[in-house]
């Protein structure tokens, strides 16, 4: 037989096992494996792509395309006047999923909520250490020191206490490390002995059911016909892993993928040219700046920042960098945080002025450093290029730049040090709606010497974003925000340069996708046209 | 012949300390502390980074990381993964059916294609077919793993919907594991189609790995050929009036052949090389890409065991070349 005929036939015979099928199955070329299905040890978005947000619910969830929040699996919830204790009242009527490894006898109660915080709270818990290694890290690095006990009121209320008033801890409830775990599986999978299970086999309350996970290839759902907001219209979900991006796109243009995430910026022009193809954009939850350090002369000068920064012709860096998926960053929030301030204008990109500002500062002959990161992210896909770029940005203000790179564990660690020399490109992707996870975790006193890598410790900026930290009302907060956003502008510890454009391109039978904002990819809601 | 087995075996023993010993060192030489870049840009406390490290052992000396980890594999045990918390052995064993099976597509058809087009070569030496089978087997040879990938992919997958652009099998065919290699798997499914997909997705990829195998193959048989073809022996076979035929198949190739094998038994190291890249772009479940991720995060243990695991594969074809050339060429043995 010809080797063309046996194509054909094998084509043909794949075809008709999908005809056989009959069901509506989407298929979303995911980026890579996950680490595991436990929602709460990991810390990679594509780990939450195929187990949190496919398979488990949380108290609060965030509105599909939003970073605002609504109801989940708590109906509502409400914290004291103190701000120490938050109550939820849990939704009646959730059931866990039944699989072929685990049959629930109960519908979900606050014994699971209970359950899923005390794992990575109490240390001497069965579950702290249920893995080799395992640790807690969104939830030590968010919750914890503020969590003073999780108390069952009774089976449908559990009430928060925390050990000081802290609005930042609401706004975790909707991160992966709060999904809501099955106490009753976990029990069982104790009492078998084989605990480990629990981040193999998954069991949640969510849209979709864990079926099945090939290593490194696929990962397969069904739609869960019992989730509390009713069947999804799609009947399996598959995660075919696909780890290259160009290959992604060719399998999405070859219709063996229905939708991608990350493709390269390069491919997009071609991506949007392809009539059955559509590609959604949307602005990252991200920004990506450059971090001076303001306790080294003369970075310790404001206006010495400030000329720097009008020196850099951001818009050039965008297209040069982002390829046009980006765009110029003003703040240190996203535009899409509901704590950004509109009214902020960029500093002009006017080398003559920046020139004689620095002149005006006493600066002549300035060398400096400039730190360019070694990996690829999505508010940076090329640091060396932008180095390059800011380097020439800076000579022609006469101020002369060495670029430094180094291995990307070496530069996390020496780039935090708060006697390090030079700027460093650096940036940060949220992990919550919460301003303050940008503007207190990057910016903040206590974050100088590891976050903070302008060790830029401001008192009329810290008190602003302490004081909002305790308050809970949003309306309340804004205000504070938008003023501390005057003073980092005005103070210029970074020169905040980008946020990347999110871009998912889906085949035109692809219908009710919404993108996150937070760069979770979810798929509640979406159909597929026959 | 037995000797001969033995003699390998006791080699392959200060091999295995060696490789132990370097596969150990190489991840802790590189730069990057593995609790930092699992951090991130979201950083580690110094507190927690202490108690992580502990808790991973990477605190202790070196020559006690080095003694746990030697005598854990004198127990079987080659420890867990940090990054998933799951046993290296179990990891290695769910992805190493991918790559073997990828891996002897492609050494079988680099070896069979190889040798045909290397004698074709050397008994038409000069000519034309000579010209373009070792003009081909150059341009194989240099040809960027990646960049080739995405040529065929383009051609045949995109443009000619002849191959599916990647992964071991449809996605539509949903069975269990019973064995790990997708082609016995798929039979042992009975599910209508499943054979022919298994294959259908192995065409890629097993062309891809084989093609740097295939070009050295060809130009080794070549010269072999050319080298041996040019012996007075096979001038007096062709004297006492042999068919020409004959002479190449019977005299020629058996002789040409031991440089030959040698030369296969070292292309199994570069497939693995190879099988790096080749797994990548065709989202293969094989433990190529596993090594190279957990390089990239400074996961000790999956590297020293992974790379151990993989050493011990590569010895194991090493002895199985060694005994197989004590066969063809009797002087190896009597050494």
């Amino acid at each position: 037989m010809h080797l063309r005929t046996i194509l054909l036939a094998a084509t043909a015979a794949a075809a008709l096992a999908a005809g056989a099928a009959q069901s509506k199955t989407l298929v979303y070329c995911s980026e890579g494996s996950p680490e595991g299905f436990d929602p709460a040890p990991w810390t990679a978005g594509t780990t939450f792509d195929a187990a949190s947000r496919t398979i488990y619910d949380r108290l609060i969830e965030f509105k599909k395309g939003s970073t605002d929040t609504e109801p989940g699996l708590a109906e509502r919830w409400e914290t004291s006047e103190d701000g120490t204790e938050i109550t939820f009242h849990l939704r009646p009527g959730v059931k866990f999923q039944t699989t072929s490894y685990f049959t629930p006898t109960r519908e979900m109660n606050a014994d699971d909520v209970v359950f899923t915080f005390m794992r990575q709270f109490d240390k001497d818990g069965p579950w702290y250490e249920y893995a080799p290694g395992i640790a807690w890290e969104y939830f030590n690095s968010t919750i914890a020191s503020s969590l003073q006990e999780i108390v069952k009121i009774d089976d449908m209320t559990v009430k928060f206490v925390l050990n000081r008033p802290d609005a930042t801890v609401l706004a975790t409830f909707p991160m992966d490390f709060a999904s809501i775990v099955s106490k009753e599986y976990a029990d069982q999978l104790e009492a078998a002995g084989t605990m480990e299970q629990f981040n193999v086999l998954p069991v949640g309350t969510g849209p979709f059911t864990f079926v099945d996970y090939q290593q490194d290839a696929v990962i397969r759902y069904q739609a869960n016909p019992d989730w509390y907001n009713g069947k999804q219209p799609i009947d399996d979900l598959i995660f075919a892993i696909t780890v290259d991006p160009g290959v992604r796109q060719q399998k999405l243009v070859a219709g063996e993928c229905d939708i991608i995430p990350y493709p390269n910026p390069a491919d997009i022009a071609g991506l949007k040219a392809n009539p059955d193809l559509t590609v959604m954009e949307q602005e990252g939850f991200n920004v990506g700046w450059l971090a001076y350090n303001t306790q080294q002369a003369p970075f310790d000068n404001p206006a010495v920042r400030k000329a720097l920064n009008k020196a850099i012709n951001k818009q050039a860096i965008i297209e040069a960098v982002f390829q046009g998926t980006g765009t110029v960053a003003v703040a240190p929030l996203p535009p899409t945080s509901w704590g950004f301030n509109d009214a902020l204008t960029d500093d002009p990109y006017d080398p003559e002025a920046a020139k004689a500002e620095l002149a005006a500062a006493g600066v002549s002959d300035l060398s400096m450093k400039i730190w360019a990161m070694p990996v690829q992210r999505p508010y940076n896909p090329n640091a060396r290029r932008m180095a390059e770029l800011l380097q020439a940005d800076f000579a022609a203000v006469g101020v002369t730049v060495e670029i430094v790179s180094m291995e990307w564990g070496e530069y996390l660690a020496q780039s935090s040090a708060v006697d390090r020399d030079g700027a460093v490109l650096i940036g940060w992707t949220g992990d919550n709606a919460d301003p303050d996870n940008f503007l207190g975790v990057l910016l903040g006193c206590d974050a100088v010497g590891s976050n903070n890598r302008a060790q830029w410790c401001h008192q009329p900026y810290e008190d602003l974003i302490q004081r909002a930290k305790v308050i809970f009302s949003e309306e309340e907060r804004k205000p504070l925000y938008d003023e501390a956003q005057v003073i980092f502008k005005d103070q210029a510890p970074w020169a905040t340069i980008a946020h990347s454009v999110t871009t998912m391109p889906m085949r035109n039978t692809v219908t009710g996708y919404a993108q996150d904002p937070l760069g979770i990819h979810r798929f509640v809601g979406v159909d597929k046209a026959e | 012949m037995l000797r001969f087995i033995l003699n390998r075996l006791v080699l392959i023993i200060p091999t295995f300390v060696g490789i132990t010993l370097v596969a150990f060192l190489f991840i802790r030489l590189l730069p990057g502390d593995p609790v930092i870049l699992m951090a991130g840009e979201r950083g580690v406390s110094p507190e927690r980074h202490a108690e992580l490290m502990a808790q991973f052992g990477f605190d202790q000396p070196l020559w006690k990381q080095y003694a746990d980890y030697v005598g854990g594999l004198l127990q079987g045990d080659f420890g867990y993964s940090f990054s998933t918390k799951k046993p290296v052995l179990t990891e290695f064993m769910s992805r190493f059916p991918a790559t073997l099976e990828l891996a002897v597509c492609a050494i079988v058809l680099a070896t069979v294609l190889g040798v045909a087009a290397g004698i074709l070569a050397a008994v038409r030496r000069g000519g034309w077919i000579d010209q373009l089978t070792m003009g081909t087997a150059l341009i194989g040879y240099s040809m960027p793993i990646f960049w080739w990938a995405l040529l065929l992919i383009i051609l045949f997958s995109t443009t000619l919907g002849w191959t599916p652009v990647s992964g071991r099998i449809s996605l539509m065919q949903f069975f269990p594991d019973v064995t790990g290699f997708m082609l016995i798997d798929s039979l042992l499914s009975g599910k209508p189609g499943a054979f022919w997909s298994a294959v259908h997705h192995l065409i890629l990829p097993t062309i891809v790995l084989a093609t740097i195998p295939l070009a050295v193959i060809a130009r080794q048989t070549r010269s072999a050929m050319l080298e041996v073809l040019g012996e007075i022996y096979i001038m007096t076979a062709k004297s006492k009036g042999l068919a020409p035929r004959r002479v190449v198949w019977l005299h020629a190739l058996r002789n040409a052949l031991i440089p030959v094998v040698t030369t296969i038994g070292l292309q199994v190291s570069v497939l693995m090389g190879g099988a790096i890249l080749t797994e990548t772009i065709f989202s293969w479940p094989g433990v190529g890409k596993w090594m190279i991720d957990s390089i990239s995060r400074r996961d000790y243990q999956v590297v020293q065991g992974g790379l151990l695991l993989i050493a011990v594969m590569v010895m194991i074809v090493n002895l199985t070349v060694d005994i197989l050339y004590g066969l063809i060429n009797p002087r190896v043995r009597h050494r």
